[in-house]
């Protein structure tokens, strides 16, 4: 009950892998990426007096003739297939406006999602005007992007039963940098609790569903309580991934569940002190190290 | 205050949680999150604080000044409180979003602070009737992850156990009138008792229980909040009901007795921290903004 207060102190930042900034060309804004005038400048440089330099501060790329610099904490820039966790801001005519933690909004177009009972018609007046029923302002969604607009806004569909409207859960927002793209970004964690990874940085914790459900489109929430040992499972994880996030740990479900592991014999509330923190990440970037090499 | 947007079943999950005591980042109803604290950040002034509480973060300067006693107390000093709400924070802060937020968090701070205990007053009273010293105590939000005045509460106590005033001589100049003479020695100054200066704790009714140290999360579940403030003995200085719902007396009297159990819990490990910060004088390696 007692509140843990103490003095600051600075972040030591937990990095085992040194041989990773050998590969890694990083370079801060300013940097003079190269003098050699025969390169095309493309995305995070500037020419200043003949020198290509960098504006944003990230890792170098080069393809062939053209030389880029991608950020390290940068919105979220979509492309078609990426898998987002979105949250409604807005009900319009005909189409929804989504948060990504991009630069727009996103969309997702009536005609983008599945109306229950799996019916496959056109949309009607009267669909348009009962919107607010299948998917209000702040419900939370998962969608995949369907295409990009010329200004850089996203497109998304719930045209799979994966995707849809989530239920009863805990959403983290975190960098979108520190998501690694995978196959697949739904995972059922043998902990006991399920996890989506958006692409965007928006990681969603639920409690595994029981059995799978048939309705169509997800749009059914259950509000029946979660019990106990699933609530502690989400709690923990939840910890684990703002550690993970605090110490730039890329996240996918190996590392996630390594670091749950990891921190088993801790206190789900402790998990947030700086020096559980350190410990725990720090045994989680040893184990994946063992299981790199 | 700045808000954030959740969903129904969100909603429902948070509320279950806390029904059973676990909350979404596994604390129990009346833990606080992570605290961190350091005063004598700002070097321009002559107490200062900075209170990190999760991810709010609040800055805290104190200023002394000489000014003309209040017409009612001749013999004391007293305190001015102006919180600042900066677009740093959120940017529905921008200019003058954060106005209306910041004149009720100095309001309520006026009302804790408006009595004989807190701070002493007649120590600050230069000479009876013409001089005293005042106290502008300047709250800056940097950062607004919920529980503003628990942290502003506690950045207070902070600053002032940190705040040196110059000690003054007055003498009478050739006229016959009173001339202040501040000592040469920057070390010679006097501190501030700090021991009954209360803490705010907010209790958010969320469901049917009360909760401590919400979220933003959380306090988009919630209804109504009561805000107690607290001294190290259990005295409670100042209660304020927010919020649009209503609050049943009986639970205003469960909250009432949980925010005296917790406020009187708070002091004892702040107490000892600044002690402790104090301690080790120069040595200490000051992190400021940079950690």
């Amino acid at each position: 009950m007692a509140a843990d207060m103490r003095l600051p102190t600075f972040q030591k930042s937990a990095s085992l892998s040194v041989s990773a900034f050998d590969r890694k060309d990083l370079v801060v804004p300013g940097d003079v990426i190269t003098s050699d005038t025969g390169f095309m400048r493309g995305h995070g440089t500037y020419v200043d007096d003949d020198k290509l330099t960098a504006s944003v501060a990230g890792e170098v790329q080069r393809v062939d003739k053209l030389i880029c610099v991608r950020p390290l904490k940068t919105r979220f820039n979509g492309e078609v297939g990426d898998v987002v966790v979105g949250r409604i801001t807005e009900v319009q005519q005909k189409r929804w406006k989504v948060e990504t933690n991009s630069r727009l909004d996103s969309v997702l177009l009536l005609s983008s999602v599945n109306l229950p009972g799996g019916e496959l018609r056109r949309r009607s007046a009267e669909d348009e005007l009962t919107m607010r029923e299948y998917l209000q302002e702040g419900d939370l969604i998962s969608a995949e992007v369907q295409s990009v607009f010329s200004d850089g806004a996203l497109s998304m569909h719930t045209r799979s039963l994966k995707y849809g409207k989530l239920g009863q859960g805990v959403l983290v927002q975190l960098s979108p940098s520190l998501i690694k793209r995978q196959k697949t970004h739904f995972h059922n964690l043998p902990c006991g609790a399920s996890i989506i990874l958006g692409n965007n940085g928006f990681v969603w914790l639920y409690p595994t569903p029981e059995h799978l459900e048939e309705e169509a489109g997800g749009f059914y929430t259950s509000l029946e309580p979660v019990s106990l040992s699933d609530r502690e499972v989400i709690s923990r994880l939840r910890n684990c991934l703002l550690a993970l996030a605090a110490h730039k740990v890329l996240l996918y479900d190996t590392s996630v569940l390594y670091c749950y592991e990891s921190s088993v014999q801790h206190q789900v509330k402790d998990i947030l002190k700086p020096e559980v923190m350190e410990e725990i990440v720090m045994l989680t970037q040893q184990k994946l190290l063992e299981q790199e090499g | 205050m700045a808000t954030v947007q959740v969903s129904e079943a969100e909603k429902v999950y948070i509320l279950h949680g806390i029904r059973d005591d676990l909350r979404v980042d596994g604390r129990g109803c009346e833990d606080y999150r992570h605290m961190e604290i350091e005063t004598d950040v700002v070097s321009n002034t002559d107490g200062s604080a900075k209170v990190t509480l999760g991810h709010t973060a609040v800055l805290v300067g104190i200023k002394a000044d000489i000014g003309k006693p209040r017409p009612g107390v001749p013999n004391e000093g007293y305190l001015e409180f102006f919180v600042d709400c900066s677009a740093n924070a959120t940017p529905e802060f921008e200019g003058r979003g954060g106005e209306e937020l910041g004149t009720e968090l100095s309001n309520t701070l006026y009302k804790v602070f408006n009595n004989k205990h807190s701070v002493d007053l007649k120590s600050l009273c230069i000479s009876a009737g013409e001089h005293c010293w005042v106290l502008y105590v300047d709250v800056l939000l940097l950062q607004c992850d919920g529980n503003l005045y628990d942290a502003i509460s506690v950045a207070i106590k902070a600053a002032l156990f940190n705040t040196k005033i110059p000690k003054v001589h007055i003498s009478a100049d050739e006229e016959g009138g009173k001339e202040i003479e501040l000592s040469d020695d920057p070390y010679d100054c006097m501190r501030l008792d700090v021991e009954n200066v209360p803490c705010i704790v907010t209790l958010c009714k969320v469901g049917h229980r009360h909760v401590v140290d919400v979220t933003l999360q959380e306090k988009a579940c919630s209804v109504a909040s009561l805000i107690i403030s607290v001294t190290h003995t259990g005295t409670v200085t100042c209660t304020r009901k927010v919020g649009g719902g209503s609050l049943d007396p009986e639970s205003i009297f469960e909250m009432t007795e949980a925010g005296k159990r917790v406020g009187k819990a708070l002091h004892a490990p702040l107490m000892k921290l600044l002690q402790q910060e104090e301690s080790l004088g120069k040595t200490r390696q000051k992190v400021g903004f940079l950690g």
